[in-house]
């Protein structure tokens, strides 16, 4: 049955529906759109290299990369690729991988229905062989390179592998050059059978259709295929330690201008539901609070030249893991970082007042409604909220409840010196031969 | 599809974008002076000091918290390049009130604020900028130019530019050089103020629920002198290739060819130059992704940019160094087969139907439907989405052909490893 939830404030209307595979279907229609948005998602990514594979009874432990390789092998089959079957709809398609996730998208203005199947069978139908893996290995080898030349992505890889002892999500997205070079067809089969799986999948449309004619199609379209019973899916992690593998870390770089990257690590990673809601909502508005645009330390870090529009501020939480991360460009990095732990001290003494507290309520509900303007924000974000067991339109309501007790309590508990490390990216010295 | 109004009314044009699909309001001053090497920095100085004081907010730190005020009000100043015009774009966006519990007329404050930015700047008694602000400025403004050199894609297609440009103003970054910055004083900023204030054209973009008479009343009475001449720049074919080699330690070079076409946003085989663009490297099903990535694994991108207003194709891969000769001749061969017609009607069919949706979407935005509109105020030439549309729909074989034909190579920049 397709169910109907109201958000009146927000003027959206939710349809859900459980198929009998276990699929969870989203459809948020919007006839102001020209384009229809969907997204595809398996809750698998980076970090899930340990797991029992469907139907086995070991644990198995695959290469780094193998999610995001995974990725790039679903568009190909039989007859070709499927990028190609999207675009002579003039649709465009794409997919991503993060630490938890990967997510089929296409976009479309026309011909929706047919790209709805389309999404739909080719994420559901693998074929891999050995050539095409092995093809793809160049390509994937060349992304790699790419992001060795980008310092801001070096510089987060960096400190999360000073933050995490065990935990893959220290390990890069895409793998290393030598990581993605024992990846096999086999070992591709194996994460497909056991990730892929209807159960483990979200899809979310937002565009201007009849959610009635779209779950039709939808529930005809699964109705044709069959898989296997569905089994709970065993994921191995590491015994994390609370604290950071190491505080302080630097590396030298093709870069004009050096750069720092603090970061905390949560101690308690495991929140899930309404309490993660509420704790990101909290970690997100005291990081507004200390160093977001309108804070005294970022204005007076900007005047002084300490700081430019490239400082920024940013808070993750999946299920077995939860960092914040602050930084940016900097002429004097050693210096941003001892001003940053002062103004951290300072705010877990002296707490946030209730008038600042407003304010950054104020602007994260205005932010959030902006946010909302793209369907893009809304089926990614939906999704990660659905797996994390929040709901991405209760972010209004929390935060409107929430406080600045709630706020100083979750910043104490966060932002603990213990939990900090930092990352240096200096500029490389030239040596002349 | 949004019908756009426009009005020529207080030495400003403005025009009216209503529509309920958004959850926010969005007002985007767009102001056009020629690209000039004279001017470039200081204007571009010029739009961050007005972003940082205001009559009634004197500080960063008090715009922010006004703007925090408006439930978090975006707020930016842009200063970029359209075709040889230097065009810097104030933009607010803001939530729109219906979605709110509280009852506060967020869209008039934000206009308000807008005005205030442009019209009363942060004055010291004697009437110029401050150079406490000036100078941080200054610090900001040159940190950024710096920074493109770390983004190596970005810094490579600078680089292509200012060697195949170099005797034109489209060369110019639109942020000026950090030597003329240095030199820059506040008498000259206070003269590109007075300038701007009087002769360039100010094109006003509202998207929302405002109404024409909300939007109107908002704006002062401008006294103004216009320069509003759409001056297209002159676009020599080049008679020889030029090639360019750089040396930086990075893992992946950065392979960049500039070719010049004659065609225009303003021409009437436009659609049929963008299909053109389409086929050679817009989309994934481009002969550049296909030849370059997908047969050859040479790179993990390439693609190919149409600069409409300037009349430019930017082809660009990233590559192993060792594969230079191998992907130039691919790249340039790619534009051959186009020109002998070895494209296939379905591939032309494909690329139109991809560009349609394209502008499709881009007109399910605000900012999407701001730029589409400001094409004709770039150009001159009116073309609504309709229209475009249709263009597009109406493009042969035989077009595409005949444009790609008109295309030369101009000069290749080559940005590598220290071994190469």
């Amino acid at each position: 049955m397709l169910e109907k939830k109201d958000f009146p404030t927000l003027k959206e209307t939710l349809y859900q529906e459980k198929l009998d595979n276990g699929l969870s279907v989203f459809l948020l229609p919007k006839d102001s759109l020209n384009k229809t948005f969907a997204t595809f998602t398996t809750n698998y990514g980076s970090v899930d290299d340990h797991f029992v594979p469907l139907k086995g009874e070991e644990a198995v432990k695959v290469p780094d990369g193998i999610a995001h390789f995974l990725e790039h092998k679903m568009f190909e089959d039989e007859e070709g690729d499927v990028f190609q079957t999207f675009g002579e709809r003039g649709a465009q398609a794409n997919a991503f991988t993060t630490f938890t996730r990967t997510a089929y998208l296409f976009s479309s203005t026309e011909q929706v229905i047919k790209n709805v199947h389309t999404l739909l069978d080719f994420v559901q139908h693998p074929y891999f062989t050995e050539d095409s893996v092995e093809k793809e290995k160049g390509i994937i080898e060349q992304e790699i390179r790419m992001y060795k030349d980008n310092a801001d992505f070096q510089i987060l890889f960096g400190l999360l592998s000073e933050m995490y002892q065990k935990h893959p999500v220290a390990t890069d997205i895409a793998g290393t050059e030598e990581s993605i070079q024992e990846i096999t067809k086999d070992d591709l089969y194996t994460c497909y059978n056991t990730f892929y799986h209807p159960v483990n999948m979200t899809l979310f449309i937002v565009g201007p259709f009849d959610p009635e004619k779209m779950i039709e199609e939808i529930r005809n379209n699964q109705a044709e295929k069959s898989f296997d019973p569905p089994e709970e899916i065993e994921r191995i992690f590491p015994d994390e330690p609370a604290e950071p593998k190491s505080q302080e870390k630097q590396t030298e770089m093709s870069v004009s201008t050096p750069k720092c990257l603090m970061g905390f690590k949560d101690k308690n990673p495991n929140r899930q539901g309404e309490e993660l809601l509420r704790y990101e909502l909290s970690i997100q508005l005291a990081l507004d609070a200390m160093f977001g645009p309108g804070s005294e330390a970022y204005e007076e870090m900007y005047e002084e030249g300490l700081i430019d529009d490239s400082f920024s501020v940013d808070f993750t939480a999946e299920k077995t893991f939860a960092f914040s991360l602050i930084g940016g460009d900097s002429k004097d990095p050693e210096e941003l970082v001892a001003r940053i732990e002062k103004v951290l001290s300072s705010f877990r003494n002296n707490e946030i007042s209730d008038e600042l507290f407003q304010r950054v309520r104020k602007k994260r509900i205005g932010t959030f409604l902006k946010q909302l303007n793209s369907p893009e924000f809304i089926a990614t974000q939906f999704t990660r909220y659905e797996e994390n067991g929040m709901d991405l339109f209760d972010v209004v309501p929390t935060l409107e409840d929430l406080t600045h007790t709630d706020v100083n309590k979750a910043l104490n508990e966060h932002f603990e010196p213990t939990q900090q490390s930092v990352h240096y990216i200096k500029p490389k010295v030239k040596v002349d031969a | 599809m949004i019908k756009e109004k426009t009005e020529h009314v207080k030495g400003f044009h403005v025009h009216l974008l209503p529509s309920d699909a958004f959850k926010t309001n969005t007002f985007v001053l767009q102001i056009k002076a020629p690209l000039e090497k004279e001017t470039v920095a200081a204007r571009a100085l010029l739009a961050n000091v007005l972003k940082s004081a205001t009559e009634q907010f004197p500080s960063r730190k008090d715009i922010r918290a006004h703007l925090d005020e408006l439930y978090g009000a975006t707020f930016g100043i842009e200063v970029t390049k359209k075709g040889e015009h230097h065009v810097m774009a104030i933009r607010v966006e803001v939530a729109n009130e219906r979605y709110l519990k509280a009852d506060v007329p967020l869209a008039e404050k934000a206009l308000a604020f807008l005005v205030e930015v442009i019209f009363n700047p942060f004055l010291t008694e004697a009437g110029s900028f401050d150079e406490r602000v000036i100078n941080t400025e200054k610090q900001a403004l040159k940190q950024r130019i710096t920074s493109i050199k770390d983004d190596k894609t970005r810094y490579a297609n600078v680089r292509l530019l200012e060697e195949m440009c170099k005797n034109e103003p489209f060369g110019l970054h639109p942020y000026g050089s950090i030597e003329a910055i240095d030199q820059l004083t506040a008498d000259d900023l206070k003269e590109a103020y007075n300038k701007l204030l009087s002769e360039d054209q100010f094109d006003l973009y509202a998207v929302g629920v405002m109404t024409e008479e909300d939007v109107l009343a908002a704006l002062p009475e401008r006294k103004v002198n216009i320069n509003e001449s759409t001056t297209q720049s002159k676009n020599n074919l080049p008679e020889e290739v030029s090639t360019h080699e750089e040396t930086e330690d990075i893992q992946q070079s950065k392979l960049h060819l500039g070719f010049r076409t004659p065609v225009r946003f303003s021409d009437a085989e436009f659609a049929a130059m963008q299909i053109c663009n389409g086929l050679f490297g817009g989309f994934p099903h481009s002969k550049l992704f296909v030849n370059v990535r997908e047969k050859e694994s040479l790179a993990y991108y390439a693609a190919s940019r149409y600069e409409s207003h300037k009349g430019l194709v930017l082809a660009l891969a990233g590559i192993d160094p060792k594969e230079y000769d191998k992907t130039r001749s691919i790249m340039v061969e790619q534009l051959e087969a186009l020109v002998n017609g070895d494209f296939s009607e379905e591939e032309l069919q494909q690329t139109i139907r991809m560009q349609k949706n394209q502008l499709l979407e881009q007109s399910d935005t605000s900012r999407g439907l701001i730029e589409l509109s400001y094409h004709a105020v770039v150009s001159g030439v009116e073309r609504n989405i309709a229209d475009w549309i249709q263009q597009l729909e109406q493009v042969t074989k035989q077009d595409v052909i005949d444009c790609a034909a008109k295309v030369r190579l101009d000069t290749v920049y080559f940005l590598h490893g220290e071994e190469a």
